[in-house]
Formats: structure tokens, sequence, C-alpha cells
């Protein structure tokens, strides 16, 4: 199971949850766990079958680079983080 | 791959010269506006004299009808885009909105806004034929400032803009483009456990890069339907993209030549001539030129954020923060996409807070759409929260570095947006500071009656990874070329070389750095971010250990022996067996034809392990009470850069982010007047730091390697730029006693704060 840290600005969709466990070998499987738990969250992070481009993705402080098949390990940390881009 | 922090280095850490330093200085590096094809023509845009007006109708027959003009654009000639968030490269971008700001559709939504553009035998017939094309406007009420542009009852530039972001989707016509958010802890709790908070209000103003070069391109579409563009860019592939993406092109269709580059900065990260250029040499069939003048570089392209931000930080007794509370509006400029999000990933972050809550919003106003700019959103951020750490620094009456070694950032700590730091050197920036020469040195009093002060400021930047390709390719004579696609803005191609040249066992000199267009090397992504060396260097170092695995295979058949008894150290090569033979890789290269053929080691890669960067300045100023001009006496920063590959270079980039800090805090900003025209449109008046106005800025390279890169390399270019406006504010408090909470600081500005004290 990872923990999951959710976004402030969609704790409305978790009734006030900032966190939750969730389960699945990958991104995307644990996203569709996420969207079980909190109907509504897959909209707000996935686009056109894949991450959407201003969400990054931290897998134990790491940013992820796989989207939606990078694997997650089991007792992850996991962060919905702004995609940044720089100067 | 572990970094390994003690590894000795023979060629990274060392100071060769530069490999483009001969051509830069001689005049022979070719920049865009170098460029020169036959029969080639010369365009100029017709820009709108307007800060937010429809377009009515436009009339360009007298202007097609002088001699030499050979064909004139409007918002009509482009094709229709989607109006899609798409993923160029590293940045994600509302494809339309980006076409629109390149060329105008219905709407002008600031001073500059491009309406039309001519192509023509001169650039002085093309001036005179831009002003022959007559616009009929109406005009619209137009907002520019930040707060003005969120009520509900501002002029609204989009009127199918809803705010994003959020859980509901709002159905509300707004300015208000994207609202970010992050939290954690109990505020309120932490707000109640403070026995010391200190809350202020600040604005900055719009500022731009600054760079000398004006944006350029030359572009030639050939009948068979495959175009060139040469230009003076951060991402030739992102250019590719761009233009591929507005004008409804094959990306395979387009070559990207990058020029050297004047500097960027950011904001040569996007397009703004490139589609207009292609467009016109498709429809006149010749090659186009544009080069943009100082004025439309100031109103037409791509400044920074002015922003409001509000900061409220408690305290208790001992020290410690025990919550933190921001709010920031930022200018996205026309269409949205400021640097809010980063913005509220890189605040507080020097600091270990556990209760906080960062909101920020992304609001349009009639002012040129921003692009980045070194370490985007953060510079604004850091000058109101590290204000406030200062204030609740003085209440607690404490030396403002224990303050930081108090709280500051380490490894585990909890970054803003959530995910934990890894090894980080922030503690040792603080450190370094502390010993250092100017921070033991008492500051002395002035002989002539003005009065001056010391501050302190913190700046964090993330730094990125993305996408790299490097090719490693081994001479006849044993020398090397390095190929990249990551144009060189702040030394890379000599860190490449030297990456190259340490796994190769060569010296700098003895590899040649390239930086190759879009049909030549992989798929690289923008130079910016801080990335380069980390990534593209990255991927050189996997290039280069490619090229050594050939070099000893090659060995091994002309030995025949297995290229498991085969070692290559230094840039030898020895077999283990056989005889114990030996050979240099001059030796070996000059062998290669009879031994299999060529060596080219490549790499491609997204590498992860992205080493964020901390710093820790601290400044010395005088300040003239009469006339509010602030000096800078000594500078110092202290940056933590992971492992320093050109060590001159990484200085290079702290004192030149620190300069802009320095111009970005004092003097610039985006003046514009009643009718929301700019009026400081050239460096005269867009007054930015001269030799004249700046001490040398000391640096102090603290090297805490990043574990997550085999060289242990952090990214060094933005973060630099982001604590001078706030040092220099808490220095100028510290010497009139006068708490600046405006950008700049200009002589007037500090003028009128110390008028308000007395």
């Amino acid at each position: 199971m990872a923990t999951v840290f959710i976004p402030a600005l969609l704790r409305k969709l978790t009734g006030g949850k900032d966190r939750t466990s969730a389960t699945g070998a990958t991104l995307r499987e644990l996203i569709n766990d996420l969207d079980r738990q909190f109907p509504g969250f897959r909209d707000r992070v996935v686009e056109h079958g894949d991450l959407a481009g201003s969400v990054a993705v931290s897998i134990n402080g790491e940013v992820i680079t796989g989207g939606l098949a990078e694997p997650v390990p089991t007792d992850s940390e996991i962060h919905f983080v702004p995609a940044i881009a720089g100067g | 791959m572990e970094a390994q922090p003690e590894h000795k280095f023979k060629v990274i850490g060392t100071r060769p010269i530069r490999h483009d330093g001969v051509d830069k200085v001689t005049g022979r590096a070719r920049y865009g506006a170098d460029i020169s094809l036959p029969g080639m023509l010369h365009a100029k845009v017709l820009r709108s004299p307007h800060a937010h007006a429809r377009i009515k109708a436009i009339d360009a027959s007298v202007a097609r009808a002088l001699s030499g003009v050979k064909a004139v654009i409007t918002g009509a000639d482009f094709p229709d885009v989607p109006p899609e968030m798409v993923q160029i490269g590293e940045n994600f971008v509302n494809a339309r909105n980006l076409s629109m700001n390149i060329m105008a559709r219905d709407k002008v939504l600031y001073d500059g806004h491009a309406v039309a553009a001519v192509a023509a035998t001169s650039p002085h017939i093309a001036e005179e034929a831009v002003k022959l094309i007559k616009v009929e406007y109406e005009v619209l009420p137009h907002v520019q400032n930040v707060l003005a542009a969120m009520k509900d009852d501002a002029s609204v530039l989009h009127p199918d803009l809803r705010t994003g972001g959020t859980a509901e989707k709002s159905d509300k016509q707004t300015n208000v483009a994207n609202q970010v958010r992050f939290a954690r802890g109990d505020l309120e709790a932490g707000f109640a456990a403070a026995e010391v908070i200190a809350e202020r209000e600040f604005n900055t103003a719009m500022v731009h890069q600054g760079y000398i070069e004006p944006h350029n391109a030359v572009a030639q579409y050939n009948q068979d339907g495959r175009s060139t563009i040469w230009v003076s860019t951060q991402g030739s592939f992102a250019i590719r993209e761009l233009c591929g993406h507005i004008l409804q092109m094959n990306r395979g269709d387009i070559k990207v030549v990058p020029a050297e580059i004047g500097g960027g900065f950011g904001g040569k990260t996007t397009v703004y001539l490139e589609p207009l250029a292609l467009l016109l040499s498709k429809k006149t069939g010749r090659p186009v030129k544009m080069v943009m003048t100082r004025n439309e570089v100031l109103r037409a392209t791509g400044p920074t954020s002015g922003s409001h931000i509000r900061v409220k930080v408690g305290a208790n007794k001992e020290g410690k923060i025990t919550a933190a509370q921001v709010w920031m509006a930022y200018e996205a400029g026309a269409y949205p996409g400021s640097p809010i999000a980063v913005g509220c990933m890189t605040v507080l972050a020097p600091y270990d807070i556990d209760n906080l809550q960062i909101d920020g919003f992304d609001v349009v106003l009639n002012k040129p759409k921003t692009a980045a700019y070194r370490a985007p959103g953060a510079t604004n951020a850091a000058f109101a929260t590290e204000t406030v750490v200062d204030e609740i620094v003085e209440k607690l009456g404490i030396d403002p570095l224990e303050f930081r070694r108090i709280n500051g950032a380490k490894e585990g700590t909890a970054q803003p947006a959530g995910p934990q730091f890894r090894r980080i050197g922030n503690l040792e920036t603080v450190e370094a500071i502390k010993n250092s020469p100017h921070y033991q040195s008492p500051l002395q009093k002035s002989h002539d009656g003005k009065l001056r002060g010391r501050g302190v400021a913190s700046g964090f930047w993330i730094n990125a990874g993305f996408q790299s390709s490097a090719i490693v390719s081994i001479n006849t004579d044993g020398t090397a070329n390095v190929v990249t696609g990551s144009p060189d803005i702040g030394g890379t191609r000599a860190s490449c070389a030297m990456i190259a040249a340490e796994v190769l066992g060569l010296k700098a000199e003895e590899v040649h750095p390239v930086v190759a267009d879009t049909e030549s090397i992989g798929h690289t992504d923008t130079t910016g971010g801080s990335r380069v060396t980390f990534a593209t260097g990255y991927a050189v170092y996997e290039a280069a250990q490619d090229a050594v695995n050939q070099l000893k295979q090659r060995a091994a058949t002309l030995w025949k022996a297995k290229p498991d008894d085969v070692v290559y150290q230094d840039g030898v090569v020895s077999c283990t067996t056989n005889g114990h033979e030996s050979m240099t890789l001059r030796e070996l290269a000059g062998r290669l034809p009879r031994a299999g053929g060529p060596v080219t080691g490549r790499a491609s890669m997204t590498p992860r392990g992205v080493g964020p960067a901390f710093t820790t300045h601290v400044v010395d100023v005088e300040v003239d009470a009469e006339t509010g001009k602030v000096d800078i006496l000594r500078y110092t920063a202290a940056q933590d850069v992971g492992k320093a590959v050109h060590p001159s270079y990484v200085e290079g980039q702290i004192q030149g982010g620190v300069s802009q800090g320095v111009g970005w805090a004092l003097n610039e900003e985006y003046y514009y007047d009643e009718n929301g025209l700019m009026r400081n449109t050239g460096f005269l008046d867009y007054r930015m730091p001269t030799t004249l106005d700046l001490p040398m800025i000391e640096t102090i390279l603290v090297e805490v390697a990043n574990p997550g890169h085999p060289i242990g390399i952090r990214g060094v270019g933005e973060v630099p730029i982001v604590p001078p406006p706030a040092a220099i504010a808490n220095a100028i408090y510290r010497a009139v006693g006068v708490r600046m909470t405006e950008l700049p600081m200009s002589p007037p500005k500090v003028c009128k704060a110390i008028a308000e004290k007395r």
C-alpha cells in the first residue's frame, strides 16, 4: 500500500482527508484506486489517457518520468505536484 | 547512480579556456542576426497601439502595393489551432493561446501585440509598409493591476476562461486562470503557538530578462514542404514543436538550427518571430529574416510576472517557526501561464515548517504574456517571505544566520509541495556565509553621512531534468567530439566537453563540443531550468561510457582477447592477459579501421535524481537618505553547487544571477501610463545595472554532491537570482529603519519611505 498525499485543492473530493492509502503496481492502477475511493479524482490528474501535462508525480521524493506506466513500489510516499520548467 | 564525492577528478573542477572563447571575443561567433541567405527578404511587424481593443478591420492594400513588398500576413493567415493543452518539450502550453499571442486574431490584449507582418526586399521598405497598414480598433477598457484584474467587475480578457486547479469546475467569467494551494498541519494552532508574528503585504513590478541580443529568426520554406529556421534560441526542439503546432506542419519537416545566443535567461524558450518568418517565407518562396528592436523586445516578448503577495509568519521564542501563510497573485500577462505554481513550490523552501498554507493565483491582464525568467516565480516570493523572516529575526533578537540554522531545511524536510528533500546543502551555505570574510568583518560606518546596513536572505530553486541526447565520437587522432542538442547560454558546451574528457581520460581541449541542429542529434529539451550540465551532462557521461566500452571491444579485437580482459583508465587501454599490452587512446584511434570500425558512443535519457539548489546571500548597502539611492558596497553569495564542473563558469553564473537580482531590486520595472502603454521601452529608461553599479560579487562554492548524479552535479544557474531583492531590502532596513515592501526599491520609493517614517 502506498501513502498518497492529496493536493490541498482536491481535498473537497476526499472529504477533507489530506492523505490516504492506495494500491496499484503502476501509477495508472494507483490513480484508478484513488478514483474508486474518491470519484472524480482521476479526471483532475489524467488527461488524454496520460498524466495531465500540468501535473508531476513524486514517488519517495523523486519526480518520476514514466507517466502512468511508472511502477509504484510498495510502501511508497506519493505526492502530486505541479509540473515545472525553468528559465 | 550515486555520486562518489571523494572521487578525484582530473578535468572536472579545473578551469580550461572555454571552447567557444576565441570565436566569441573575435566576433566570429555567428548569432541569429548574422545569418544571411541569397534572395533573403526582411520582415517587420505592425503592433497594437492599444492595451485592449477589438480588431474591427485590417486594410493592407496600400502596404501590399508598395514597391518591394512581397507579402503581408495577419491573424487570418494562420490555421485554427485546437484550444488544447499540449506538452511541447518541457513546457505545457495552450497552443491556440500561443498562436494568438504571436499574431492577434479578433482582439489585441496588450500594447505591442502583433497585428500584421510585412516581408519586403529591405528592412526599411518593410518598416514603411507597416505604417501603411490601416487597422480599425474598438478600444476596450484595460486592466493592468493584478488585484484589480481579480475583481468580479474587472474587464475580462477571455470570456471563455474559467479558473482551473480546483475540485469544482467554475462557470464564472474571470481573469483568474488557475489556482494552486499547498497546505499541511494546523495553521490555526501553529499561529496560536507563536510568540512573535510578522505580517506584511508586498507588490513587485513586472521586469524583463534584459538580454542584450534581441529576438531574431531567419526562415526558409522550400517548395517540397521542408523548411529550416536559424534562430538564437534556448531550445531548438521546442521551436520546432511550437512552429509545427502553430502552423499545423509536420515537426519532421522543420529543421531548427540554433545560432549563438546573446542571453536568454528563459525569455528565449518560446516563439515570437519564428512562425511569422516561416509563414512569410512560405508565401513569398524566399528566405525571410526578422530581428526585433529593443522597443519590441520590451513591449512584446515575455517579461516575468509582477505580483501581489501577503505573508504571515509566526515563531516561538526559541526561534522555531510555528506557522507560515502566504497568498500570492502573479501576473500572467495576456494569456494564462505565470510561474505561480513553481513560485508556490519554492516559497519558504529553505525552512522546515510543519504548519503552512500557500495559495497562488495565475491572473491574466493587459500586459505581454509572461515567459520564464531565471528561477521563474521564486524571486518575487523570496522578496516577500525573506523580508518577513527578517522581521521575525529582529523581533526575536537573534542572528539571522542562527535563525536559519534553527529552521533550515535539510535531508528529510518536507518541501512546500510535500515531497521530502534528499541530500541538500542548505545549512552548509548558511555556515559558509557565517564563516565568510564578509560576514566576519564589521560593517564600517560611512564618512559622508550616508547610512549603511547589512542584510541576509536565502533562496531555493528546484532545478529540472527532462530529456537530453548526446553523441561522443572518437576522431582518428584520438581526440573526441561531443555533440548535444543543448544551446549554450552559460558554459554548458564547456562542461559537457569536460565531462567527456574526464571519462575518456583526455584533456578538456582535446574534446570538441558541438551544439547541433534538430536533424543532427536526438531530441533534447530546452536549455533552461538549470538542467543542462545535469541532464545533458548525464547523457554525455553515458555516451562517453558507451564509447569506452566500444574502445575496449576494439582493443580486444586487436589483441585477440576477451573484452572483459581489457581495462580503460585515464586514456590508456590495457589488457590484463595476453602479455599485458597497452595502447593510448591516440594509438588505438589510429588502428580503429582494422579493429572493427569507428567508435561513436550515444545516449538519450530522461535522467532522474535531479538535485535542487540552495543559496544564502549577505549584502552591505549604503543609502543616501536625501536621494534614496542605494549603493551595493559588498555582496557575497554562498551556493550549494553539487560539483562545480568548471568553477569559473559556476562563479560567473552566480555573479550574473546576483547582478540581475540587484537590478530587479533597485531599478527595473515596466512602467505603463494611464492608457496602458509602456513608456520605458529602451535601456535608458528600463534601467539595468552596469559595471558601474556593482562591486565584484564574491562567491563561495559549497559542494554537497547530488546523490542522484554520477558526478554529483546540481544545476547552478537560476538560484542566485532569488535572494538579492530580499537581502537588499533587509540591508536597507538595517541602514534606515524602513521595511521596503515594493519592488523596485528605486530612489523615489526609498525617499518616500524614509520621509513617511519621519
